[in-house]
């Protein structure tokens, strides 16, 4: 499988995301912001970080970047695409994801381990959580809070395009085990074709036993099996 | 312009040090000139005052490769790789302006990592505040955290630890401590030596502004009641610039282009192409018409004297400026030639076609004053006060108001607001008794950890000072390490004062026995004078940032308890010192008294001791004992991994407040199973080691007999409690 992984000047979760593609195999190019061609690539990941310094509003100068146009036109012919963190940020101010990414409740900057549950299993990132939907991913962030309004957050309870949702170790998704103040809890959300993933926690910072956790590493044995 | 007593007064010069320029230079120096000489000269960059003394340390072992002089200290950690790292502090501009005070902290710290051709993999900071209560230390607590994080996140650097103390001795002048470890290929490390004629001087990263002119003067006088006013002296950070800049410098690194490079630190433009043209024997002339500026009409005063952040310097090779501007544009950094190299081992600085300063280099570095200051030896610490009647105070609840205390609670408020898991490679998060990161891509890491002890070196600096090497030797070793080498922080209030100086002498001399002792050089580091407010000087406070090696990643330690029914260890041998412990200080509200002493005989032989066990397997859970002794050791222990402990101890010839709150040296506990129980002794035996075995793992409670029988989940209840209610969240 292909990857391609967009560096944006700031971006800093992009060797880490590398790293991961490697180790589940993937054959993975690095491609910079300004460039205009897009390698061939089944997957497309939007790393963590902090893209133009968040200056503006986190992801806003990023999603004008010139490579965005491949982005756009990979994700409309059906492309994979997976947004992490300052990744999902882009992915909401290029309009690929709906909804907006705001600054945590307690305007804090958050770094911890949380619980998830994984809403739907049923698209090609999460398969692999079918048997395990209580998964723990370390988050961290500053601006998490993603915000929906009644409309669009019943539009995606509705169709089912929830991926993760914060909570805890049992599984009980209620307002303590929210950590940055997320609409319904939201962690990770779908678009309508549910080829583009967008989530704040990290996946790529838990794919090792010795990092205290390796429930990250099913999503890219999702993409692997789903090709 | 003509310079009077009073422009030479408010450049920080005494008299006689303005006497001496002008002999040095021969003529009148003119305001730009004069301006460079209280930049080089003043405390922070010249050392004028702890020259003499630090060079008594000792600043070599086998794996040292670059020791202090450098812009860090590097040591080799074998597969060709070594470790760059140092400490430095960040005290006055954090007080006048938090956030942006230790923000740029961080950023130059960071930046003296990566100037020597590493990448950055970790980053710790030691702070402290006054006393929780009083009406800054909020404001500034939370600036400082928030500004810390703000920008080793945005860098994507890892925060893994650290420590926040509070004590009423830093009202008026906290202490922000920031250390930065970086990896790089051993061939690789670049340094800032200029050498060869003609060779051109680049300018790149940021552009000059109006920030932090006169900065390192600041931070080289006290406080008074107008500090507040001294805002436009803090620089202003921009993590994303320099996230850049260092990434175009590692890229530019890679190959042969750069010939030396140093960083814009304290006093910028001046001290980075003084060091680097004095280091080579050379002279530098400069075009301040090429220095890219962010504002218009900068003065060559400004131009030099400005401390804007996210700058570096650097000469390269003939032929390769093309190459190298091309990767500072791509990074969408300022890059321009703003000189040369020359042989008349002078600073020229032009300007609109005209010679504005011209100054012999010697005079700004090799030429400075070095001081031997009068000083005074430390009276030791009395503690004339009636013994209390320990018998009368409850056991449990002295470890309770121990545990919930701002000193002695969890600090997770502090780490969650630090990005602790970019770069995936860290393997044990800030709260253990060191952090350890991976080195990327293999099965070793590097154990890192900062600790200070103001209260015992107050008491006593030789001692104090001893003990916290020894400490970090220590939370090294209990982590599964070898220690290697450390950085030091000196922290100190003004040293024109002969008491002050005296602290400094002793805090030297006890580092010093300890670093040889230990054979635990000291590498890097900084020295912070003039730390006191309106005539009162914070405690002396040397702190102490230590590296040690995991060879192989499978034999770590953690603190945390693993299982049930392992016996539970005490290494080296309790007296009960309790003077200076926790348990007086918050239980009982004694302060005076000399603090415990080491015996590094002990303590080498119990670390190296420890070390064998947990090569050879024989040990689930490692910690040292240190503030708080024995008693808190347990609790974090059983907190760590939800587990408790059966303390089974016959009657001492001491009391059990003594024993279990007692701060005694060089001690451990370890957890071990059954299985190793006898092993364990045996070898402790042969090594003389004194151990006691005090009780098993259990389930659920941390309980000694009748005294005290608590559940762990409310220990920890207590200790994450405080953070969390003076900042009224529960997040």
């Amino acid at each position: 499988m292909k990857s391609s992984v967009i560096v944006f000047p700031g971006s800093n979760c992009d060797r880490d995301i590398a790293v991961a593609l490697k180790k589940f195999n993937f054959k993975n190019k690095m491609v910079w912001h300004d460039d205009s061609d897009l390698p061939k690539s089944d997957l497309i990941v939007l790393p963590g970080g902090f893209s133009y310094g968040d200056y503006l509003r986190t992801g806003c100068i990023a999603s004008k970047s010139k490579i965005i146009k491949e982005v756009i036109n990979h994700a409309s012919s059906g492309g994979l695409i997976l947004g992490v963190c300052n990744g999902f940020q882009i992915l909401i101010e290029t309009g690929l994801l709906p909804g907006t990414l705001l600054r945590n409740k307690k305007l804090r900057f958050i770094s911890k381990n949380v619980f998830l549950k994984v809403v739907n299993t049923q698209n090609k990132f999460c398969k692999k959580y079918l048997n395990k939907k209580i998964i723990e991913l370390p988050i961290a962030h500053n601006e998490g809070n993603y915000f929906a309004n009644n409309n669009l957050v019943k539009k995606l309870e509705d169709d089912d395009l929830i991926a993760f949702k914060y909570c805890d170790k049992k599984g009980s998704i209620n307002n303590k085990s929210n950590p940055n103040g997320s609409s319904n809890n939201i962690a990770g959300i779908l678009n309508d074709k549910k080829n583009i993933l967008g989530m704040m926690p990290h996946p790529e910072r838990f794919i090792d036993p010795l990092l205290s956790g390796e429930d990250g590493s099913r999503i890219f044995q999702s993409l692997l099996q789903s090709l | 312009m003509k310079i009077t007593p009073e422009i030479v007064k408010n450049h920080g010069l005494k008299k006689d040090e303005y006497e001496k320029i002008k002999t040095l230079i021969r003529k009148e120096p003119n305001m730009l000139e004069l301006g460079i000489f209280s930049a080089m000269w003043n405390e922070h960059c010249s050392y004028k005052s702890s020259k003499k003394y630090l060079k008594t340390l000792p600043i070599k072992n086998e794996k040292v490769i670059h020791g202090p002089g450098e812009n860090a200290g590097a040591v080799d950690i074998g597969d060709d790789e070594a470790l760059i790292f140092k400490i430095e502090s960040h005290n006055h501009p954090s007080f006048i302006e938090p956030y942006q005070g230790a923000a740029t902290g961080v950023g130059g710290i960071l930046r003296d990592v990566f100037t020597m051709g590493a990448r950055p993999i970790a980053v710790l900071n030691s702070i402290h505040f006054g006393h929780q209560d009083h009406p800054k230390t909020k404001n500034l607590l939370n600036g400082v955290v928030s500004g810390i994080g703000g920008y080793g996140n945005c860098m994507g650097i890892p925060t893994v630890g650290g420590e926040v103390k509070f004590d009423t001795c830093y009202n008026e002048n906290i202490l922000v401590n920031a250390m930065a470890v970086g990896l790089v290929k051993k061939d690789k490390i670049f340094l800032s030596k200029a050498k060869g004629v003609n060779k051109p001087v680049i300018y790149v990263g940021s552009k000059t502004g109006r920030d932090g002119i006169h900065g390192a003067s600041m931070a080289s006088a006290e406080f008074d009641k107008d500090s507040e006013e001294k805002k436009p002296t803090v620089q202003v950070g921009d993590p994303f610039t320099e996230k850049l800049l260092l990434e175009a410098c590692l890229e530019l690194m890679k190959d042969d282009s750069i010939i030396s490079i140093q960083d814009m630190g304290a006093a910028g433009l001046t001290s980075s192409s003084v060091e680097m043209a004095s280091k080579g024997s050379l002279g530098i002339e400069l075009n301040l018409n090429k220095i890219p500026c962010r504002e218009e009409k900068m003065t060559p005063y400004e131009m030099m004297l400005s401390e804007s952040q996210e700058r570096m310097l650097l000469i390269l090779n003939i032929g390769k400026e093309e190459k190298a501007k091309e990767i500072f544009n791509k990074w969408g950094l300022d890059f321009s030639i703003i000189g040369k190299t020359t042989n008349t081992k002078n600073l020229v600085l032009n300007f609109n076609n005209y010679e504005v300063a011209n100054l012999p280099i010697s005079s700004l570095s090799t030429d400075a004053p070095v001081y031997d200051r009068k000083w005074k030896k430390s009276s030791i610490q009395k503690d004339h006060k009636k013994k209390n009647d320990l018998k009368s105070i409850n056991l449990s609840d002295s470890l309770k108001t121990i545990l919930s205390s701002p000193n002695n609670t969890e600090k997770g408020w502090v780490w969650e607001q630090y990005d602790q898991t970019v770069m995936g490679d860290t393997i044990q998060k800030a709260g253990g008794d060191a952090a350890v990161v991976r080195i990327h891509g293999k099965n070793k890491g590097v154990a890192i950890t900062v600790d200070s002890s103001a209260q015992y070196c107050a008491a006593n600096p030789i001692d104090g000072a001893k003990q916290i090497v020894s400490e970090s030797w220590r939370n090294l070793i209990s982590v599964g390490a070898n220690p290697i080498a450390i950085t030091n922080c000196l922290n100190f209030g003004n040293p024109e004062k002969e008491k002050i100086m005296g602290q400094f002498i002793e805090t030297i001399d006890g580092i010093k026995q300890a670093c040889s002792y230990l054979n635990f050089p000291v590498v890097s580091g900084n020295v912070s004078f003039y730390n006191e407010t309106q005539n009162r000087a914070i405690s002396p406070t040397p702190t102490i940032g230590a590296v040690g090696l995991i060879k192989n990643l499978d034999l770590m330690m953690t603190k945390d308890l693993k299982n049930i029914g392992s016996f539970i260890f005490v290494i080296g041998k309790t007296s009960g010192h309790l003077h200076q412990s926790q348990f007086f200080r918050e239980v009982l509200k004694r302060e005076k008294g000399p603090p415990p002493e080491v015996n590094l005989f002990n303590e080498k032989k119990n670390g190296l001791s420890i070390q064998t066990l947990i090569s050879l397997k024989l040990t689930s859970s490692v910690h040292d004992v240190s503030k708080g002794g024995i008693l808190i050791a347990l609790s974090k222990m059983c907190i760590g991994g939800n587990i408790g402990i059966n303390i089974n101890i016959k009657n001492k010839n001491i009391s059990m407040h003594e024993y279990f709150f007692g701060e005694d040296q060089s001690r451990y506990i370890i957890e071990v199973s059954e299985k190793n129980k006898e092993e364990v002794c045996k070898i402790l035996d042969k090594n003389s080691v004194y151990f006691e075995i005090i009780g098993k793992t259990q389930k659920g409670n941390l309980e000694f007999k009748d005294k005290f029988n608590l559940k762990v989940s409310d220990l920890n209840t207590l200790n994450s409690f405080w953070f969390k209610n003076h900042f009224k969240d529960s997040a």
